[in-house]
């Protein structure tokens, strides 16, 4: 069965805004969704990322080898920022489709559905 | 029926059982382009057998065995098609094609995606002719048909109809298709008004089969009824000299008055099914139109109602610009005028400005007119549809006035 990334990303200005029970109220609806894809069997992974200040982007500069640039921030200063993925088993992207319509980022923000490349032996 | 036609018209079908077989869009291509070109050699020599699309399954199906057996590595995917194959022969089914129509008009799918796709596999139109259609390079168009197709198969659009409570939100994108397709043939974007009735002819076609392979749905047979009764005017539109002749001035004598009559008898018996859909409404008025003898005994009335009701469930600029030619007929000009002024998104639409010059020269506002006219020779439009603005422009001015620059 293919599997396919949901990519959540949320407005960036949503970042570390809000409340404690704003917050709350988004974690609970984010086990709601993972209590009831999980049952069904669909998410075959998926993790939360720390907001876009935590991040550094790195680049190796002149090919293999070269120079070590880092950066502080995400690589694109974007309108909407990622905030985590899910992996999820599905059977087609209709499936899919309504999977991720599920996830709260899809109400917050917009959910960016890729299928995963799958290596097969030999490849 | 030439070989060419029978191919043509048979493709599609043999193509959608090929996808089923095969669960492989390019694969299935290919072994129909190679089966094609076995049938044209025996058929022109021998004769069309008497059932050629099963004739062209069954060749293609086995030229696909063929080419599995000869690939030496075989991923994954294509091992699920040998196995497909390797069933027993299954003979077209016209569900294949309605899963087709369904995978090519996917929202997950770019609109002018679904259209290319579309006609491509469904209608058996060449990249090219699809390219020239929509006024796009031909290389631009067959990466665009290409992508959509690698789509299709990496992220798993799947090939089917969808359940019945999905249609009311896959449907209304599968007929937008099919009228776009309708509407760039019945009003050519350049050249000659009817430089693509061929497209519009072919639209026809697949709303008869989507009214064949759906017969429930009202909203199939309002556009099947819309494009016949719309494009039973089409040979009086143009005069002699190729001139644009509007539809109050037409020779209706020129009409198709059996398509008028086929489509009216599709409205009478769907609108008491109480589905009412834009499509059986805009069928409704094109009827209306089609029935009548003049101009002046067009029950425009009605006509103004059925817009207003369209515009209430489907607003669209189109919409609006149309009911406005319609309640300046029964208000006065002023009254379309009006509903003119409110109207957004319109300034790249030269029949836009058409109406709002025509109905400013109504109300005796030359000046306007004559402005409306220059913004509407701005936009883009085919050369019937130039000429004939340019000369109501030039004819806005009485012969001792300074005629007016026409750009």
């Amino acid at each position: 069965m293919p599997t396919y990334a949901a990519l959540i990303y949320t407005p960036a200005e949503m970042e570390g805004q809000g409340t404690q029970e704003d917050w709350a109220a988004v974690i609970a609806e984010y086990n709601e969704f993972g209590e009831k894809a999980g049952a069904a069997g669909v998410v075959a992974g998926g993790e939360a990322l720390q907001d876009t200040a935590t991040a550094t982007t790195i680049h190796v500069k002149g090919g293999k080898g070269g120079e070590l640039i880092t950066t502080d921030g995400p690589f694109a200063e974007t309108n909407e920022v990622l905030g985590g993925f899910y992996l999820l088993k599905c059977a087609d992207l209709d499936e899919a489709v309504q999977w991720a319509a599920q996830i709260p980022g899809a109400w917050h923000g917009r959910v960016e559905v890729r299928p995963i490349i799958e290596w097969s032996e030999g490849e | 029926m030439t070989v060419d036609e029978i191919v043509r018209i048979e493709g599609g079908r043999v193509l959608a059982t090929l996808i089923r077989l095969t669960g492989d869009f390019g694969l299935a291509e290919d072994v129909l382009q190679d089966a094609v070109v076995v049938a044209l050699e025996q058929w022109n020599r021998s004769g069309p057998p008497d059932n050629p699309a099963a004739w062209l399954t069954t060749v293609a199906r086995n030229k696909a065995l063929d080419r599995l057996r000869r690939e030496s590595r075989r991923s994954h995917k294509e091992t699920e098609a040998f196995q497909m194959l390797a069933d027993p022969p299954d003979p077209p089914r016209g569900d294949d094609r309605l899963r087709l129509i369904f995978t090519c008009c996917h929202p997950a799918l770019a609109p002018a995606s679904r259209v290319a796709l579309t006609l491509r596999t469904i209608g058996g139109l060449t990249t090219t002719e699809i390219a020239r259609s929509f006024l796009v390079a031909e290389a631009t168009m067959g990466q665009r048909i290409s992508r959509a197709k690698r789509k299709i198969a990496v992220a798993r659009i799947p090939y089917r109809v969808p359940a019945p409570h999905e249609l009311p939100d896959r449907l209304p994108a599968v007929l937008a298709v099919v009228y776009l397709i309708f509407t760039t043939g019945h009003h050519a974007p350049e050249g000659r008004l009817d430089a693509r009735v061929d497209l519009a002819a072919e639209a026809i076609r697949l709303g008869r089969l989507l009214v064949e392979l759906m017969p429930d749905e009202a909203e199939c047979r309002g556009l099947l009824a819309l494009m016949l009764a719309t494009h039973a005017r089409h040979l009086a539109r143009l005069d002699a000299a190729g001139d644009l002749v509007l539809m109050a001035d037409q020779d209706r004598t020129r009409w198709d008055h059996s398509a008028i009559a086929e489509a009216a008898e599709i409205v009478d018996r769907v609108l008491p099914r109480r589905m009412v859909g834009p499509f059986q409404i805009q069928a409704a008025i094109a009827c209306l139109h089609g029935l009548a003898d003049s101009d002046a005994t067009t029950d425009w009335k009605q006509i103004v109602d059925l817009y207003r009701r369209l515009e209430q469930i489907a607003p669209s600029p189109v919409v609006r610009v149309n009911r406005a030619v319609a309640e300046a007929r029964v208000f006065g000009p002023e009254a379309g005028l009006v509903l003119l002024e409110r109207t957004d998104g319109v300034e790249h639409w030269h029949l836009y400005w058409a109406t709002l010059a025509a109905l400013s020269r109504q109300a005796g506002r030359i000046d306007e007119a004559a402005r409306a006219y220059r913004s509407a020779l701005d936009c883009e439009m085919n050369d019937s549809d130039r000429r004939f603005l340019q000369e109501q422009l030039l004819s806005l001015y009485g012969p001792d006035q300074p005629a007016p620059a026409v750009r």
